[in-house]
């Protein structure tokens, strides 16, 4: 087997486990409070974790580029309360005519 | 749940897991194009993105393997980036009800723009609703894409930087954590998850400061509490 299938399918059932963990082991049951609360503010903490380093990180280094304008203007288009698409279309122009400034 | 409210709902939803769907078809393509520039076949391409199916974590094990890692080192890459799936997994666990073989299926979809979805909406079923719209919809684009990039497309030149299209990703994470920073708890939780990740950036491996983030769920204990309502 080739040195790709081999990580292919040995990180892949590692990776499936960790998503399945949660959905299968939990099932049906009623979660404890503690745990509600906790997946009721966890998105907000990940959410912006992932806004934050895609937005600043370039592998371990942190830098504030022409993503940042995108983002910028995503959350203008948001406070003016447009759409989903709206916000992404706006960060992408916004990012590109940055960069073609720069 | 036929009502007409409902049904705008759900098209907003459906508009949402289409758009951010479509916003990473040029990530599928330029990972696809990594592939081959690793060297790897499009059999294998396709492997990592069905199988596996976590973004990042691709990027990171073919990363390592092009730059002639070790076959363990690209594993211990994948694995570390597809962490947060457990943390996922817990958020995500409540609305993905019903049989084990639907559970078992389901679970492949736990991605970060999934979970984006799901959560950001406010009744479970509609939670529900958002979780697949995102996943199925990532799902068929980005093996799609991968397959462009790998099979068809010979260089990837400056495809992604050139449009700003690495700033649709940051911008659609924004868009659906948004509503969530009106509550005053939430966006403590929020600034906090954003500092933590961003202070491991330098020190941590990828895919940490992501997991750290969720620590910051601690700050709800300190934070202005909301006068009536859930704790």
């Amino acid at each position: 087997m080739s040195r790709g299938w081999i990580v292919i399918l040995v990180a892949s059932t590692i990776i499936y486990c960790l998503k399945a963990a949660a959905p299968m082991l939990l099932g049906d049951r009623r979660l404890p409070a503690w745990l509600t609360t906790l997946t009721t503010l966890m998105p907000a903490a990940l959410l912006a974790a992932l806004v934050a380093v895609s937005t600043l990180a370039t592998g371990k280094h942190l830098q504030l580029d022409a993503r940042a304008v995108g983002l910028g203007a995503a959350a203008i288009a948001l406070w003016r309360k447009q759409g989903f698409i709206v916000v992404v279309i706006v960060a992408a122009l916004a990012t590109a005519t940055a960069r073609a400034r720069s | 749940m036929a009502s007409p409210e409902a049904a705008v709902v759900r098209r907003a939803i459906r508009r949402q897991g289409l758009a951010i769907g479509v916003s990473v078809i040029p990530f599928g393509v330029a990972f696809g194009i990594a592939c081959s520039e690793a060297n790897l076949s499009t059999g294998e391409a396709m492997g990592f993105s069905v199988l596996m199916f976590t973004g990042g974590s691709h990027f990171a094990a073919v990363g390592v393997l092009g730059d002639g890692g070790s076959v363990g080192a690209a594993i211990i890459a994948a694995v570390l980036l597809a962490m947060r799936s457990l943390a996922y997994g817990v958020v995500m666990a409540p609305i993905l009800t019903g049989s084990r073989w639907f559970r078992a299926l389901a679970s492949q979809l736990m991605i970060d723009e999934s979970m984006a979805i799901g959560s950001a909406q406010v009744e479970p079923a509609d939670q529900r609703y958002g979780y697949f719209s995102g996943g199925i919809s990532i799902f068929a684009l980005w093996n799609a894409s991968t397959f462009v990039g790998a099979a068809l497309v010979s260089s990837a030149g400056d495809l992604v930087t050139t449009w700003g299209l690495d700033a649709t990703i940051p911008a659609a994470f924004l868009a659906l954590l948004w509503p969530r920073l009106a509550d005053p708890t939430q966006r403590a939780v929020a600034i906090g998850g954003a500092v933590i990740a961003m202070g491991l950036v330098p020190i941590a491996t990828a895919g940490l400061p992501i997991i750290a983030a969720a620590a910051a769920v601690a700050l709800a204990r300190i934070a202005p509490r909301r006068p009536v309502g859930r704790s």
